[in-house]
C-alpha cells in the first residue's frame, strides 16, 4: 500500500495538471467561441466584416424599418466624422445608399479605422451591407476630407418586432500599428 | 536507499526540527506551512486594511483632500487584489495544510515539497504587486477586476508587474489546490471513507477543484492584457476586431466561482464549529455535501450576472437571473442545517462560537443582498453603486473572514496548546460586531440612493451617512489589532494549558491528538470506526 502511493500521487498529479492546462487552454478558446456565438446569435451587435451579395428578388413594400445612423470617434482620435444621412426608411429587401463624412483637421497623416455597431444587438444579423468604408482602413493626408459611402439592404426575413435598429460607427486611430504598416507595404 | 535511511534517522528524533529562519525556508512540514499562510495573510489582511483606512479617510467628507484620485484608485484596485488573494485565500490554504491532514489522518500533505514552493512564491508576489505602487506612475488604478481597456489601452506600464503578480499567485493557489485533493484522495486514513469526512475537509475538496478549474482561466485572462498592451494583439480592442466586452466574459467565467472558493471553506468552519458547542451531531450532513458541490456547479452557470449592464439580450438576462437564484436553494439548505443544528441542542457561547453565529446572521443579509442584485431589472439601479459594496463586503468580512477568525479561535489551542486570552477574545468580537456592521450596513442606503462606488467624492446627500461609514472603518480597523495582541500572546505560549479535546463537544480526529499537536502526528495512521 505505502509502496504504491508515491505512484499514486504522481497519476493523480499529471491528471490535475492536464485539467489545469486544459483549462488554461479553454480560456484561451472563449476568444474564438465567443465569435462563433456572437455570429451565430447576433447578441454583441457585430455587423458581418465582408461585404454581402445583394441578391433578394422581392422587396417586402408592407414593411418599412427605420435605420438610424450614429457616428462617434474614439479617445484620442481628432477627426471630424458624421453621417450625412441621419435615419432613413427603408423596405426590407431594398438597396439604399448613405454618404459618411470625415475630414483630417490636423497637420499630420492619420488612418482611421471605423467599427461598426447594431443596436439592438440581433438586427446585426440582418443587415447586409454591400459596400461599406469600414471593411477597410482609411488614411487621411492633413487637411484631407472625403466622403464616404455605404450600401445595405435588410434582409427580408428580419422579424417582425424590429421596426427601428440604429447602426453606430466608432472611428479609431489605427496609425503606425502593425496591421496598418503592413497595409501600406503591400 | 541513502535518502530511505535518512528518513529512518530523522524520524527517530520525534520533534526534531532546524532552527532559525532555515527551518522556515525549507520546512515541509504541513503545521509550519500552514502556520505560515496563516501568518502572511494576517500581514496581508492588515497591509489590506491599512489601505481601507486610506480609501475610509478620503470619504470622511465629501471633496478631495487627503489623496489624489489617481492614487485613490490604487488604493481601491491593490486593497482589493490584496483582500482576494493575499489574506481570505492564503488563510483558507493555511486552515487546509493545518487542518486536512489532522482531520483525515494524514501524516502530512501528499506532496510536501510542493507545498513548501507554493507558500513561498507568495511573498514575491505580493512584493511585486505593493512595489509597483511606488514607481512613477503608479500601481494598477483600473480596478481589482480590471477591465479592458482601462487595463490595456488607458493604463501605465506598471500594469506588467499587476499581470507577472497574478500569474504567480494564480501558480501558488493552483499548487495548493493540487496538493488539497491528492492529499484528500491518497492519504485518508483506513475507515475515513468519503461520506466520513469532516465537512471542512469536504468543502476544501470541491474548492480546489474550483480552484484548479477557474484559476487557470484568470491566468489566461491576464496573459491576453498583457499582450493586448504591450504586443499589439487585439483580444478586447475593437479598433483591432476584438471586443472589450469578451474581457468580461472571460474575467467573469473566473470570477464567479472565486466567490465561492472564498466562501466554500467558510461553510466548512460552520459546520465544524456549530455542532461542537451545540453538543450535537451536524443536521444534514449528506445534504450539506450534496448542497456544496451543486452551488460550485452552478457557479460555473452564472457569470453573466455580474454584466447585466453591457447589452445582453433579454432572454440571456432571464437565464442568468434564474441561474443565480437557483443558487439560494442549496445556501438555503445550509443555513437551515445550521439552524436545525443549534434546535434543542445544549449550545454554549464560547469566542468561536460567536463568530459562527455572526457569520450566519450577517452572512444572509449578505446573500438577500445579493439576491436583491439578481434581480435583473432592479440590478440597473444598484449597478455599480455602494449596494454592491455592501452586498460583496458582508459575504467577504462578516462570510469568510469571520469565518477564518472563527476557525483560528477553534483550532488555536490545538495549534499553540494554550488557550486563548479570553478578555481580549471578547474585546475582539463585540468591537469587530458592532463597528463592522456600522461600517458596512449604512452603505446599502447609500447605495440605493445612488452613490457610485470606486470614486472618490460624492454629493453632499450622503455626507452624513459617509462620516459614519468612516468611523465604523476605523474601529474596526482598530479592532484588528486586539486581535493581533492577542495572536502575539497565542504564538509566545501564553495562556492557560488546553486539554487535548479543548472543547467538550468536538468530535474528529484533530481532537484525540494531544495539545499542542506534536510536530509529527499519525506516523501510524489511526482506525476511524
Amino acid at each position: 500500500m505505502s509502496e504504491q502511493r508515491p505512484n499514486n500521487n504522481s497519476r493523480l498529479v499529471i491528471k490535475l495538471m492536464a485539467v489545469v492546462l486544459g483549462m488554461f487552454g479553454f480560456g484561451f478558446a472563449l476568444v474564438p467561441l465567443y465569435d462563433v456565438f456572437c455570429d451565430i446569435t447576433g447578441i454583441n451587435g457585430k455587423t458581418n466584416p465582408y461585404a454581402a451579395t445583394y441578391d433578394v428578388q422581392d422587396v417586402d413594400t408592407s414593411r418599412t424599418i427605420m435605420v438610424e445612423f450614429i457616428t462617434r470617434t474614439n479617445t484620442g482620435m481628432p477627426w471630424e466624422f458624421e453621417a450625412r444621412t441621419k435615419r432613413i426608411a427603408v423596405h426590407p429587401g431594398e438597396l439604399k445608399t448613405v454618404q459618411f463624412y470625415a475630414r483630417n483637421p490636423t497637420t499630420r497623416d492619420i488612418v482611421g479605422q471605423a467599427i461598426p455597431s447594431v443596436s439592438p444587438g440581433t438586427a446585426a444579423l440582418y443587415l447586409n451591407k454591400t459596400e461599406c468604408f469600414c471593411f477597410n482602413q482609411q488614411p487621411l493626408q492633413a487637411g484631407q476630407d472625403v466622403l464616404m459611402p455605404m450600401q445595405f439592404y435588410v434582409d427580408p426575413q428580419i422579424p417582425e418586432d424590429i421596426e427601428v435598429f440604429t447602426l453606430s460607427y466608432t472611428l479609431y486611430d489605427v496609425t503606425g500599428t502593425s496591421s496598418t504598416v503592413a497595409m501600406n507595404r503591400g | 536507499m541513502s535518502n530511505a535511511a535518512e528518513h529512518l534517522h530523522h524520524d527517530e528524533h520525534h520533534d526534531h526540527k532546524p532552527a532559525g529562519i532555515m527551518r522556515w525556508l525549507n520546512t515541509t512540514n504541513h503545521k509550519d506551512i500552514g502556520t505560515l499562510y496563516l501568518w502572511f495573510a494576517f500581514i496581508m489582511f492588515l497591509i489590506g486594511g491599512a489601505m481601507a483606512m486610506v480609501i475610509r479617510a478620503e470619504l470622511f467628507q465629501p471633496g478631495l483632500q487627503l489623496v489624489d484620485p489617481n492614487f485613490f484608485n490604487q488604493m481601491t484596485t491593490v486593497h482589493g487584489l490584496i483582500m482576494v488573494f493575499g489574506a481570505v485565500m492564503p488563510a483558507f490554504t493555511g486552515l487546509a495544510n493545518w487542518m486536512v491532514p489532522l482531520m483525515i489522518g494524514a501524516p502530512d500533505m501528499a506532496l510536501p515539497r510542493m507545498n513548501n514552493w507554493s507558500f513561498w512564491i507568495l511573498p514575491f508576489a505580493f512584493l511585486i504587486l505593493l512595489s509597483s505602487l511606488f514607481l512613477e506612475g503608479g500601481g494598477p488604478n483600473f480596478g481589482w477586476t480590471f477591465y479592458a481597456p482601462l487595463s490595456t489601452t488607458y493604463s501605465n506600464d506598471s500594469t506588467a508587474l499587476f499581470v507577472f503578480s497574478v500569474h504567480i499567485m494564480g501558480a501558488s493557489s493552483i499548487m495548493g489546490a493540487i496538493n488539497v485533493i491528492v492529499t484528500i484522495f491518497n492519504m485518508r486514513a483506513p475507515g475515513m471513507t468519503w461520506m466520513k469526512m469532516p465537512l471542512f475537509v469536504w468543502t476544501w475538496l470541491i474548492t480546489a477543484f474550483l480552484l484548479i478549474a477557474v484559476m487557470p482561466v484568470l491566468a489566461g485572462a491576464v496573459t491576453m492584457v498583457l499582450t493586448d498592451k504591450f504586443f499589439g494583439t487585439s483580444f478586447f480592442d475593437a479598433a483591432g476586431g476584438g471586443d472589450p466586452v469578451l474581457f468580461q466574459h472571460i474575467f467573469w467565467f473566473f470570477g464567479h466561482p472565486e466567490v465561492y472558493i472564498m466562501i466554500l471553506p467558510a461553510f466548512g468552519i460552520i459546520s465544524q464549529i456549530v455542532p461542537t458547542f451545540s453538543r450535537k451531531p451536524l443536521f444534514g450532513y449528506a445534504s450539506m455535501v450534496y448542497a456544496t458541490a451543486s452551488i460550485a456547479l452552478l457557479s460555473f452557470i452564472v457569470w453573466a450576472h455580474h454584466m447585466f449592464t453591457t447589452g445582453m439580450p433579454v432572454a440571456a438576462e432571464l437565464f442568468f437571473m434564474f441561474a443565480t437564484m437557483l443558487i439560494s436553494v442549496p445556501t438555503g439548505v445550509k443555513v437551515f442545517n445550521w439552524v436545525a443544528t443549534m434546535w434543542r441542542g445544549a449550545i454554549s457561547f464560547e469566542i468561536p462560537m460567536l463568530f459562527a453565529l455572526a457569520f450566519i446572521v450577517l452572512f444572509t443579509i449578505g446573500g438577500f443582498s445579493g439576491l436583491m442584485l439578481a434581480i435583473t431589472p432592479v440590478d440597473f439601479q444598484y449597478h455599480d453603486t455602494y449596494f454592491v459594496v455592501a452586498h460583496f463586503h458582508y459575504v467577504l468580512v462578516t462570510g469568510a473572514i469571520f469565518s477564518i477568525m472563527a476557525a483560528v479561535y477553534y483550532w488555536l489551542p490545538k495549534w499553540c496548546g494554550k488557550m486563548y486570552d479570553e478578555t481580549l477574545a471578547k474585546w475582539h468580537f463585540w468591537c469587530s460586531l458592532i463597528s463592522v456592521n456600522l461600517l458596512f450596513f449604512p452603505m446599502h442606503f447609500v447605495g440605493l440612493a445612488g452613490m457610485p462606488r470606486r470614486i472618490p467624492d460624492y454629493a453632499l446627500q450622503f455626507a452624513d451617512f459617509n462620516k459614519w461609514i468612516s468611523i465604523g472603518g476605523f474601529a474596526f480597523g482598530l479592532s484588528q489589532l486586539i486581535f493581533l495582541a492577542l495572536l502575539i500572546k497565542a504564538s509566545r505560549k501564553q495562556g492557560e494549558p488546553a486539554t487535548d479535546q479543548v472543547w467538550e463537544g468536538a468530535q474528529g480526529l484533530e481532537w484525540e491528538i494531544p495539545s499542542p499537536a506534536p510536530y509529527h502526528t499519525f506516523e501510524t495512521p489511526p482506525m476511524v470506526k
